[in-house]
């Protein structure tokens, strides 16, 4: 039993790490934006359908490490590209155009939505409505081990990158006061365009790695992963970078964890009632600061 | 003395010309007309103070020349380039600072950080240290409390911070909105003091403020907003005995 407990736990960091990838996007971009952009759940698939094919086209199965590592990186290049193209085409007109007529918060957020619609059905049209099987690289329990070390290595050059480098600077100025920002000298749509990058950059790796061990792709598959994703960002505070990382985990664990119960299919009812409970006791979720609304 | 800027080249073969002229500008804001066409003038060297009521449009002027607020009518031109088409992340570069109404600092970014984003167009290390202590040298308080995050500094050390880094930027112009608000009398002459010492070095200011008092005690030359419109303009000492003046802004 310990021993099951022990591997469902390295299980669990793994596909938490994998969820914490998909998170950081939600909450880099509602830390500078305050939008929840719903596009983000079908970035990742798209990252998805990008990695199979990179993969394959790469030689799969018969060339491990360069289809992977190549796959997962072109998968990381073309969604990068793709989450900047959704935010210059569908949000960034609404700020700038719209800016004192449109509504500020709602306006954004319905077109999140309808972004997310657009993107599932582009990729049903595209790539049909079929279940794909992923080439299966490497033994399970070394695709975890992948997953694990990926994840963390690339949540610590981010935390690098947020802390260390003016971009982060700016990233970090421009979350809490764009205008005094745009003051600095700082060119704010194109901050906002690498944060929209690198969001989408870390949802594909995520991507990948999540069907390396589910070894399934499909056009409605943001749906599932996109909704945990964002409930651990919730659960760790949106906007919180550090809190999106610790929610993923928990996320990841607590759905292993139920697996080993008689309960499996109550993954998500634990998940919910995760976030409720961590929302009843603290509002802003886990390392969530309590932020001054602005008159 | 010690200058605030020393690399940057004296303003006296200048001294005397506009350096910022602002012509019939009219600025509508949510349907409200905030500004009707206000002419304002600021030469290179001087200390120029805008007083007025609440309301009377003295931070839509300054935010309207940092372009952070459209244009209806009329024009700014600064150093003789109209500023019409310029983006408001530009202004900086063509040597503007403004310090924001409420200070606007970034609470989550340490003093340094803050600082540091100040000279967002200056990266190059050696210039920009140098600037730094330029800053630490006017606001010691800043020096104490680098590693420190903006927001916990109490507020008369957030002004110190926004004014901190509105000159990393090496500005040729300062615009200050409100540097008094808010803030503990004893700081306040700390503040004034600096702001003085920074004109010394060579940078013009544009300086607007609730403290009527204050503001004709530092500046040279006053103009006066009512509702959107310059109401009076002159020499700060002649507005300070001026009897309309004394009634509405000085309590007699």
């Amino acid at each position: 039993m310990a021993m099951k407990i022990l591997n469902a736990l390295i299980t669990g960091l793994a596909q938490g790490s994998m969820i914490a990838l998909v998170a950081l996007g939600y909450t880099m971009v509602y830390g500078i934006l305050k939008l929840i952009n719903f596009a983000h759940s079908e970035v990742f698939m798209m990252g998805a359908f990008l990695g199979f094919f990179g993969i394959t086209a790469l030689g799969g199965k018969d060339a491990p490490l360069v289809a992977g590592v190549g796959g997962t990186l072109l998968a990381m290049f073309f969604a990068g590209l793709l989450g900047m193209l959704v935010e210059r085409i569908a949000y960034a007109p609404l700020r700038t155009r719209g800016k004192g007529k449109a509504n500020t918060r709602i306006t954004p957020l319905v077109t999140a939505l309808g972004m997310s619609v657009l993107l599932q059905n582009l990729a049903q049209l595209l790539f049909t409505a079929q279940y794909r099987g992923y080439p299966q690289l490497l033994p399970i329990e070394d695709t975890r081990k992948v997953i694990f070390i990926s994840a963390f290595s690339v949540m610590i050059a981010l935390q690098f990158l947020v802390h260390k480098t003016w971009m982060g600077k700016a990233m970090r100025a421009l979350s809490v006061n764009i205008e005094a920002a745009r003051l600095m000298g700082i060119r704010t749509s194109r901050v906002i365009s690498i944060t929209f990058i690198t969001g989408s950059v870390l949802a594909a790796l995520g991507a990948v790695l999540y069907c390396l061990d589910q070894s399934q792709v499909y056009p409605t598959m943001g749906v599932v992963i996109g909704t945990r994703a964002f409930v651990a960002a919730v659960i760790g505070g949106i906007g919180n970078i550090p809190g999106a990382m610790l929610g993923g985990l928990l996320i990841g664990i607590i759905g292993e964890m139920t697996k080993l119960t008689a309960y499996s299919g109550l993954q998500d009812v634990l998940v919910f009632t995760a976030l409720i409970a961590v929302l009843l006791v603290k509002p802003t979720g886990l390392l969530g600061k309590a932020s001054i609304e602005k008159v | 003395m010690k200058t605030a800027h020393p690399t940057r080249k004296a303003p006296t073969a200048e001294a005397g010309k506009p350096l910022l002229v602002v012509e019939n500008l009219a600025v509508s804001y949510g349907g409200i007309k905030a500004l009707k066409g206000v002419s304002l003038e600021v030469r290179r060297g001087e200390i120029v103070a805008m007083i007025g009521a609440n309301g009377a449009g003295k931070t839509t002027t300054l935010k309207t020349i940092v372009r952070l607020l459209p244009i209806a009518t009329g024009k700014v031109v600064y150093d003789g380039k109209d500023l019409a088409a310029v983006p408001a992340e530009e202004i900086v570069g063509l040597g503007i600072s403004l310090v924001p109404e409420g200070r606007a600092i970034f609470a989550n970014l340490t003093v340094r950080e803050n600082l540091e984003i100040g000279a967002w167009n200056h990266k190059n290390r050696g210039a920009m240290d140098e600037t730094l202590e330029d800053v630490v040298r006017l606001f010691p308080r800043l020096g104490e409390r680098m590693k420190q995050e903006g927001g916990t500094l109490s507020g008369g050390e957030q002004q110190m911070l926004a004014i901190g880094r509105a000159l990393m930027a090496r500005p040729s112009m300062l615009l200050l909105d409100e540097p008094s608000l808010g803030i503990a009398p004893r700081l306040v002459a700390d503040i004034f003091e600096a702001i003085a010492r920074v004109a010394q070095a060579g940078t013009t200011i544009l300086l607007v403020e609730q403290n009527t008092r204050l503001a004709l005690k530092y500046s040279m030359r006053a103009y006066v907003l009512r509702t959107g419109e310059i109401a009076m303009t002159g020499d700060s000492k002649a507005l300070a005995e001026n009897e309309e003046v004394r009634a509405a802004y000085l309590g007699g």
